[in-house]
């Protein structure tokens, strides 16, 4: 933990701004100051305040976007932000199980021990599932971080909850994830087989297909 | 003024029965869609083929039996990255034991060239063989040990800086 950090997300505790953070996180992307102030409930100069002060602190990252209409009138560019690509945390006592984590998915490279890998993330995933039983899963993957959408009626993952480990080793990490969500509708006693590989750039590389039940 | 670099992929694999066996029958029907993936994706420059017609066919070389070689170049190690973990590319290689035996060796080097050069397998074959000597460098390094273009001092690339 360093103390920009706690600096970061100390900024965090006031509610226009966590509901602004919030509002631009679910878009996925570029997010307008117009629309993030409507999802907030605010006007559009508090919201601009708020967004440029998690700028500063780097939690968020602003840009332009054209605007659609060209020629005279069309006025300026629109300022628009996105979730920073860094990532933050703070733990008290200070805690380090990324370090750890690292080494070991090394050590399961070096063993060649993938399939052994996945089935430990199966059954974890079964364990955290059964503690759910009957939750939905869209409820139980964003309470994990994942923070599911929906998409075409099927469910799609943005954030990816393992980032730093699956840049580190893509195909041991992304396998375990899979086997780790199919592992956790299993024991939500949902079908194991709506979760599969579906990689986009910037986003979890699992999505769930759409529920056999309705 | 800086010439602009783009980045050359070499990977092989060492199949587990001739190209045209049963065993590797389903590999071999991935082939066209998962080039055509490759071929579309943003920042795609170029891939060695060994025929414009005949989409299954693998690259035909002298360096042993049973190694498949694929050979590309990109506009950057965002876009390879993309279309090789982050797209259906993540789905084949996650299948890859049931067709290619497991390496100890690198099986993957990549280093930069001037844009519009198309480095020679001679060429990329050479740099796996230094990586797997001499480790990366910025003549020849891996994703995990990523050097950039503008790294004339060789200095490996802060994996911090990347995050």
């Amino acid at each position: 933990m360093s103390s920009d950090d706690l600096d970061a997300l100390a900024l965090l505790h006031d509610p226009v701004r966590r509901s602004l953070y919030a509002a631009v996180a679910a878009g996925g992307g570029d997010v307008g100051r117009g629309e993030a102030a409507e999802a907030a409930g605010v006007s559009r100069t508090l919201a601009g305040h708020h967004l440029d002060k998690l700028v500063e602190a780097g939690l968020l990252e602003s840009g332009f976007r054209a605007q659609e209409k060209k020629g005279p009138g069309s006025g300026r560019p629109a300022k628009v932000y996105r979730r920073a690509r860094g990532e933050r945390s703070v733990s008290l006592p200070p805690r380090d199980y990324a370090t750890l984590a690292s080494v070991l998915a090394g050590v399961v490279d070096a063993l060649g021990a993938e399939e052994q890998a996945e089935r430990a993330a199966r059954e974890a995933g079964v364990t955290m599932g059964g503690r759910h039983a009957g939750e939905p899963v869209e409820e139980v993957l964003g309470a994990r971080g994942y923070e599911p959408y929906e998409e075409g009626g099927a469910v799609r993952l943005r954030n990816c909850p393992f980032h730093v480990l699956a840049e580190e080793r893509p195909l041991l990490v992304c396998s375990m994830n899979l086997a780790l969500c199919q592992g956790l509708l299993e024991g939500l006693g949902d079908d194991p087989g709506r979760a599969r590989l579906d990689a986009r750039p910037g986003e979890c590389c699992v999505a769930l297909s759409k529920t056999n039940k309705d | 003024m800086l010439s602009v670099m783009h980045l050359a992929q070499l990977n092989i694999a060492h199949m587990r029965a001739p190209v045209d066996s049963p065993e590797l029958a389903e590999f071999v029907a991935l082939l066209e869609p998962i080039n055509t993936i490759a071929d579309e994706a943003p920042g795609f420059v170029w891939r060695l083929k060994e025929s414009e017609e005949d989409p299954t066919a693998t690259v035909v070389h002298e360096y042993g039996d049973h190694l498949l070689i694929n050979f590309s170049v990109w506009e950057s190690r965002e876009t390879l990255w993309n279309y090789v973990y982050r797209s259906p590319h993540l789905g084949v290689l996650r299948r890859r034991r049931e067709w290619f035996l497991r390496m100890a060796e690198p099986y993957i080097v990549m280093w930069w060239v001037p844009e519009g050069h198309i480095p020679s397998l001679a060429e990329g074959m050479r740099r796996l063989e230094r990586l797997k000597a001499d480790g990366p460098g910025p003549e020849a390094f891996t994703f995990n040990a990523f050097y950039d273009s503008s790294e004339a001092v060789s200095l490996p690339a802060a994996a911090e800086a990347r995050k």
